[in-house]
């Protein structure tokens, strides 16, 4: 069964429409949703946890409708969203004592577990925290309500390459024992490649893939050849930047037949984003 | 077990798991009903996604090289000296069909290649 199924979710502001995003992820994967400023991200996350009214659609999180069962669906969720900033004098301790009482599963023994595990002092105080520190408190506040899905709204911006790298640590064993899974939102390409096995792709408000990261890269070819290849071949290029001397593009793997004079080359995550991107853009300049 | 990735490979994530993973069977380093580690572990230990690893030990499972059982986990299949040496023989027969396609490539005769080959194998012989 799906840990989290999201089923043509829509919501329609006066200038921008989250128009019918559908994806699903099961126990014990991390997910990776990405997309420019913008695109939906957080939109999705926020009406998917009824944090704004939603136009449409259904939310399952282990197959129970969310906006039924909203209490019971939530005590499964951790979520955290942006920087972890409220109470910036209160310390830990306080704020635990609060978190606490929302959830009837809190488990303390696996609380104080993850403190020592990310070396947190309940005696600090919010504000005395680094950002790092901020996000692994966020995620023990979480794990120790023994949720099974959690939903990170860009977990590692504002953090330092070490930092990311040990958050991205924290994620793998998180869903070790295979029961929980990780949706979180990047622009960090390099922390989808070391650790999403899954990537939802919003562009504009609507999805534009949701697979596995091995399929979506397949699914592309980055190809170079002479500007004599180009014209007869641009209307297949999903994007492409021209020099001196020839051009670089991205295709769709089953176009490559109709590329076969130029050189073709694996297609990696960001030139994936960066050409699709382009695509938009030409199209606004054409308008 | 010994798995160490390259990120400087040009070959993915998945098939540099596979190749490690058929070399030390092939060779006995790993026998058969020898248990695997769980995905999710062995892609914890090396920092990457579970997607390769599980593609990996589905790519061994459909070549026989091992096989799974729900809730028990992945073994290292049981293989008769036949099925052995079938398998070193089609691992074998995947390299060198790269490898004569890449000489045909650069122009040299099958005597050529074969002279190539010999003057290779030398160093291991002795």
């Amino acid at each position: 069964m799906q840990l989290l199924e999201v089923r043509d979710l829509t919501k329609r502001y006066p200038t921008f429409t989250l128009d019918k995003v559908s994806f699903s992820l099961e126990p014990g994967y991390i997910m990776g949703f990405i997309g420019r400023n913008g695109a939906g991200k957080t939109t999705t996350m926020k009406a998917m946890l009824n944090l704004v009214h939603r136009d449409g659609g259904e939310v399952f999180v282990n197959g129970r409708s969310f906006f039924e069962n909203e209490q019971a669906c939530k005590s499964e969720i951790g979520f955290v969203m942006g920087e972890f900033d409220c109470y910036k004098n209160a310390t830990l301790r306080t704020i635990t004592d609060v978190t606490r009482r929302f959830y009837p599963d809190w488990d303390q023994g696996a609380y104080e577990t993850y403190l020592r595990r990310f070396a947190l002092t309940e005696g600090k105080k919010v504000k005395e925290l680094s950002a790092g520190m901020r996000v692994k408190y966020a995620l023990a506040l979480a794990l120790s309500h023994n949720a099974k899905l959690l939903i990170l709204d860009e977990p590692t911006s504002g953090l330092d390459p070490v930092s990311r790298d040990d958050l991205l640590d924290v994620f793998r064993s998180v869903i070790e024992d295979g029961s929980r899974s990780i949706l979180f939102s990047t622009h960090i390409i390099s922390d989808l490649e070391k650790c999403a096995d899954y990537i939802t792709y919003i562009k504009g408000g609507k999805i534009l893939a949701s697979t596995d990261v091995l399929t979506f890269r397949e699914g592309y070819r980055l190809v170079s050849g002479d500007r004599e290849h180009l014209e007869v071949r641009r209307p297949k290029l999903v994007g492409c930047k021209e020099h001196a001397f020839g051009f670089t593009g991205l295709i769709r793997a089953e176009d490559e037949e109709a590329f076969r004079s130029c050189k073709i080359a694996p297609a990696d995550l960001e030139s994936i984003m960066i050409y699709t991107e382009q695509e938009d853009s030409h199209e606004t300049t054409v308008l | 077990m010994d798995l160490v990735l390259s990120g400087s490979s040009p070959l993915p994530i998945y098939r540099q798991l596979f190749d490690q993973l058929c070399a030390q069977i092939l060779d006995g380093r790993l026998r058969s009903g020898d248990a695997l580690p769980p995905i999710r572990t062995v892609a914890r230990e090396l920092s990457i996604s579970v997607i390769p690893v599980k593609r990996a030990w589905e790519e061994l499972e459909a070549a026989g090289f091992i096989e799974s059982f729900v809730g028990r986990g992945c073994f290292i299949a049981p293989m008769s000296a036949d099925k052995l040496q079938r398998l070193k023989r089609a691992m074998a027969e995947d390299r060198l069909r790269d490898a004569a396609a890449y000489c045909r490539g650069l122009g040299l005769s099958l005597a050529e290649a074969e002279g190539l080959l010999k003057d290779a194998w030398e160093p291991v012989e002795k």
